[in-house]
């Protein structure tokens, strides 16, 4: 987990601990995952796109033809968008959606079961596991999320929800309310 | 309660994480049609007691469009398949008409 100072808001108050990021810088990208593009990705970015519905090195699977991909310390989107722009010969869009995302953390043994509150995903230990990534809703709010451990989950939702979407995670996560069926 | 399987992004998800488009290959009319035409077009559906075959989206996942071919009775899901394409594939057909030898596509 980050160091503190990452955090604009943490609840330490339930069963699971939930914490609003800073602003993350993060660049969305779309385009064909034709072979040269997919290429021109890696060549871009250091890493090959990842396997459909995960998470790897940073760049999340969002769709066929998008990714989310979190800019790395010390970089800035601009840069990264600057290097896809080049290297990519196909029409693309790469875009910083920064201050657009809200960013969340769970931390705790049941963060699972947090989850399995809102979403309708089989979240066993067996079915989702750390480098699975989903978009799914969580009650109603568009989400997606992925494990970084065992105990720690990362969320991602649009930032014009993000205190709805906080405070729905600290009712979720309240003490004595999670029943540990995952 | 339906399971559909999403053909883009592979996921088995539940119904609330889609959106029902309504009846699929229906065939646009537009510019210099008749109006009995484009009222046929517009408003008028098979809607029958059986075997549909709807367009979905995956609203909650990738965002794609794609079909599905469903029995609006018992509401068992034979298959999805790919939103590129003005009829559905004949494995799908062949494996409906299996399972339900009774059913006549309704023209
Ligand atoms: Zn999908």
């Amino acid at each position: 987990m980050s160091d503190l100072l990452s955090f604009s808001e943490i609840d330490g108050s339930g069963e699971v601990l939930v914490a609003m990021q800073r602003r993350v810088p993060m660049v969305t990208l779309k385009a064909e995952p034709t072979k040269p593009t997919r290429a021109a990705i890696k060549r871009a970015l250091g890493t090959p796109v990842p396997a459909p519905r995960t998470i790897a090195n940073g760049v999340a699977w969002m769709a066929p033809d998008e990714w989310l991909i979190m800019v790395p310390e010390g970089q800035t989107p601009q840069a990264v968008i600057g290097r896809l722009t080049a290297e990519i010969k196909a029409p693309m869009l790469a875009v910083d959606v920064s201050d657009a995302r809200a960013v969340f953390t769970l931390k705790g043994n049941k963060a699972r079961e947090v989850l399995a509150k809102g979403a309708p995903v089989d979240l066993s230990p067996t079915a989702f596991t750390p480098g699975d990534f989903r978009r799914t809703r969580l009650g109603q709010v568009a989400v997606a999320f992925w494990m970084e451990a065992e105990d720690e989950i990362t969320l991602v939702c649009f930032a014009s929800l993000k205190q709805f979407m906080f405070d729905w995670l600290v009712n979720a996560a309240q003490k004595s309310s999670l029943p540990a069926f995952l | 309660m339906l399971l559909l399987t999403c053909p883009y992004c592979g996921v088995e998800g539940e119904e609330t994480e889609f959106h029902n488009g309504g009846e699929a290959h229906l065939k646009r009319v537009g510019d210099g049609s008749s109006d009995a035409d484009f009222t046929a077009y517009m408003f008028e559906r098979k809607n029958p007691r059986g075997i549909v075959f709807e367009r979905w989206r995956h609203v909650y996942g990738c965002g794609k469009w794609f079909h599905a071919a469903r029995c609006a009775v018992t509401l068992e899901v034979f298959g999805t398949y790919s939103a590129q394409t003005s009829e559905p594939p004949a494995d799908l057909i062949a494996k409906i008409r299996a399972k339900r030898p009774e059913w006549e596509a309704t023209p």
